[in-house]
C-alpha cells in the first residue's frame, strides 16, 4: 500500500494526464470507426474546456452542471457543423475541420470571456483521477457495446465503403454525423474534466499540434478496435518518462523518437499496434486448429 | 490612400512567398493525391540551411540559395523513398501517407531543432544589399523586389517545365492517370521522385525567402505557414498550380488588409480560416477547380 501512495505522489498527474488523452483518443476513434477523418477533435475538447471553466468560474456553476454543460455545448456545434461538413471526403474533411480548430482557436484568442491570449487562469481544480478513469472506463464501455450494434455496424460499412453503405439502405448522413457527434461530446466531456484538472487552459493547447497528436495516438495503437488508442495514449503519453528514466533528456531525441515510432507503424503495422496482440492470437488458434493433423 | 497602397504592396509580396510554399504543397497533391504534411519542415530546413551556409560556410546568398534549394529538393527525393513510396500500392494511400507524413515531419522537426538548436536565428547584416525606394509614399525595399522577383521567376521556370520538358509532361501525365501512364511506358517511380524533388525544392526556396523577408528563421517557422499553406491551396483549387499562384497573393492580401482594416493583428488569421472554411462548404474544387487542375 505505501508503495501505492508513493507511485501515485509520483506519477499521479502523469496517470491523469494519460486517462486525458485516453478519452480524447477515444473521442476520435469514435470519428474514425465510421471512416472520417476529423481533425476538429481538440477544437471540441477546447468548447468543452472554455465553456465548462467559464460557467464554474463566471456564474458559479456546480462541477456537474460545468462538465455536462460542456460536453453537450461541444456536441451541439458538431451538429451544427457536422451537416454541412461531412459531405466532404477523406483529406477535404481533414482539411475543413482544422480550418474549423483553428477558428475555435482564434476565437478563443479573440474573446475577453475566455482570457484572451493568456487563457482562462484560476480554474477550481475538482476533477479527481477516479473521475477521469470513471469516464474513460463508461466511455469504453460503450464504445465497445457500440460495436456490435446496428450504429456499430452502420459505421463500419460506411468506413469500408460509403457508396455500397447508402445502396444497402444505411442512411449514410444520418450515421456519419453521428460518429462526428458522438466524438464531440467525449471530447467536450474531457475538455471540461481537463479544465478542472489543471488549473489554467491556453487556447494554443487545443490547436493543430493537439489534433494531430490525437491522431498519431489511434494509429500507434490501431483503429480497429477500440483498445488501440487507449493504448497508443498510454504509450505515448508515458513515452517522455520513460525515456527520461533511461537517460534521455534531450527534447529533440525524444520528438525523434515519436515521428520514428509512427513511422515504423505506419509502414509495417497498418493496423497498429493492438494488431500485434491480434496477429498473436491468431497464430495461437491457427496452431491449435492445426495441431490435431500435425500430431498424427 | 497611401497607407493602403502601402498594404497592397506588402500583401503583394508576403502573398508571393505563399505561393510559392503552396505551389509545393498542390503538385504533390494534384500527383499523388496525397496531402504532404511534411512540406513545412522541408521548408524550414530549406531555410536553415541557407542560413547555415552563409553563416558558417561563408558563401554569398545568391551561391547558398541554389545549394539549399538544392538540399530541399534532395529532402523531397529522401520523404519519396522513405514515407511515401513502400505505401503506394495500399488501397487507403491517402490515409497513410498523410500519417507517414506527419511522422517525417516529426523527425525533421526534431532534427532541425537538434541541429540548428531551438533559438529563432536571421541572416546576419548585410547578407542582401538594401535599397529603399519611395514612390509617392509608398515605401518599396529592394529584398522585397528580389523577394518577388525570384518567386515569378521560380513559378515561371515550373510552368514552362511542366508544358515543355520530357519529365513535365510525364509528370502531368502521371498526374491525370498514373495507370494510363504506366501503361503508355512512362517510368512511374522516376516521375513521382522528380515531383517530390521540385515540389521541395520549391518549399526550400519558399523558406529562405520566408526567412529573408521576416528577418528570423526557427525550427517551428513551418508551423506558421503550414495552415495557411492548407488554406491557400484549398482556396484556389486543390491540386492547381495557377490556382496556388493566386490563393497565395489573394492570401497575402487578405492578411495585410484584415491588419489595416482592424487595426490589430489578432484577427488576421480568423479571415483566412473562415474563408478556407466557407470555400469547402461552397465550392471545395476551389477558385480554379478541379477541370484545370490537371492541366497543371
Amino acid at each position: 500500500m505505501d508503495f501505492f501512495t508513493h507511485f501515485l505522489a509520483v506519477y499521479g498527474s502523469l496517470i491523469n494526464f494519460i486517462g486525458i488523452n485516453a478519452l480524447l483518443a477515444l473521442s476520435l476513434y469514435v470519428t474514425l470507426s465510421a471512416g472520417q477523418l476529423s481533425l476538429g477533435n481538440a477544437a471540441f475538447a477546447g468548447i468543452g474546456a472554455y465553456s465548462a471553466g467559464v460557467l464554474t468560474m463566471h456564474y458559479n456553476a456546480p462541477f456537474v452542471v460545468s462538465i455536462i454543460t460542456g460536453a453537450l455545448l461541444a456536441g451541439i456545434v458538431a451538429l451544427a457543423i457536422g451537416l454541412p461538413v461531412l459531405r466532404l471526403r477523406g483529406v477535404f474533411l481533414a482539411i475543413a475541420t482544422l480550418g474549423f480548430g483553428e477558428v475555435v482557436r482564434i476565437a478563443a484568442v479573440n474573446l475577453d470571456i475566455t482570457g484572451g491570449a493568456q487563457g482562462l487562469v484560476g480554474i477550481p481544480n475538482k476533477t479527481t483521477t477516479w473521475m477521469i478513469f470513471l469516464a474513460l472506463a463508461a466511455a469504453s464501455y460503450f464504445i465497445a457495446r457500440m460495436r456490435t450494434s446496428r450504429i456499430g455496424w452502420s459505421f463500419e460499412s460506411i468506413r469500408e465503403d460509403e457508396t455500397a453503405a447508402a445502396v444497402t439502405g444505411i442512411n449514410t448522413t444520418y450515421y456519419k454525423t453521428l460518429s462526428f457527434t458522438i466524438g464531440a461530446i467525449i471530447a467536450g466531456l474531457t475538455g471540461a474534466l481537463y479544465a478542472h484538472l489543471n488549473y489554467i487552459i491556453t487556447p494554443g493547447e487545443f490547436g493543430f499540434s493537439a489534433a494531430v497528436n490525437l491522431l498519431i495516438y489511434n494509429i500507434v495503437g490501431g483503429t480497429q478496435y477500440w483498445v488501440g488508442p487507449l493504448l497508443g495514449a498510454t504509450l505515448l503519453t508515458s513515452l517522455p518518462e520513460v525515456l527520461r528514466g533511461i537517460g534521455v533528456t534531450a527534447g529533440p531525441i525524444r520528438m525523434c523518437v515519436n515521428g520514428v515510432i509512427l513511422l515504423l507503424v505506419i509502414l509495417y503495422l497498418p493496423n497498429g499496434l493492438v494488431s500485434l496482440f491480434g496477429r498473436a492470437s491468431a497464430r495461437k488458434t491457427k496452431v491449435r486448429a492445426d495441431s490435431p493433423s500435425g500430431e498424427v | 490612400m497611401e497607407v493602403f497602397l502601402q498594404q497592397l504592396i506588402n500583401g503583394l509580396f508576403i502573398g508571393s512567398v505563399y505561393g510559392l510554399f503552396a505551389v509545393g504543397y498542390t503538385l504533390v497533391f494534384g500527383v499523388l493525391d496525397i496531402l504532404n504534411l511534411a512540406h513545412p519542415a522541408v521548408f524550414t530546413l530549406g531555410g536553415l540551411v541557407a542560413l547555415w551556409l552563409v553563416e558558417g560556410a561563408h558563401l554569398s546568398i545568391w551561391a547558398a540559395f541554389p545549394l539549399a534549394v538544392l538540399f530541399a529538393g534532395l529532402l523531397g527525393i529522401l520523404l519519396d523513398r522513405i514515407a511515401f513510396a513502400p505505401l503506394r500500392h495500399r488501397a487507403d494511400s491517402y490515409f497513410s501517407g498523410l500519417i507517414s507524413s506527419i511522422a517525417m515531419a516529426i523527425i525533421f522537426e526534431s532534427a532541425a531543432l537538434g541541429i540548428f538548436g531551438a533559438r529563432t536565428v536571421r541572416f546576419p547584416a548585410g547578407t542582401v544589399s538594401m535599397h529603399i525606394w519611395r514612390f509617392s509614399g509608398v515605401t518599396v525595399t529592394s529584398l522585397q523586389v528580389e523577394i518577388v522577383l525570384v518567386a515569378v521567376l521560380l513559378m515561371v521556370a515550373l510552368t514552362s517545365f511542366l508544358h515543355r520538358t520530357r519529365i513535365g509532361k510525364a509528370i502531368r501525365a502521371v498526374a491525370e492517370s498514373e495507370r494510363t501512364a504506366r501503361l503508355l511506358g512512362i517510368h512511374v517511380d522516376a516521375v513521382i521522385a522528380w515531383t517530390f524533388f521540385i515540389s521541395s525544392a520549391l518549399g526550400g526556396a519558399a523558406g529562405i525567402l520566408f526567412g529573408l523577408y521576416f528577418d528570423s528563421l526557427s525550427p517551428d517557422m513551418g508551423r506558421s505557414i503550414e495552415l495557411k499553406g492548407l488554406a491557400v491551396i484549398v482556396l484556389g483549387g486543390m491540386g492547381s498550380i495557377p490556382g496556388a499562384i493566386l490563393g497565395g497573393v489573394a492570401f497575402g492580401l487578405s492578411e495585410v488588409m484584415t491588419v489595416a482594416i482592424t487595426g490589430t493583428s489578432n484577427l488576421r488569421d480568423a479571415v483566412a480560416f473562415t474563408v478556407l472554411f466557407l470555400i469547402l462548404l461552397v465550392r471545395p474544387s476551389g477558385l480554379l477547380g478541379r477541370g484545370r487542375i490537371r492541366e497543371a
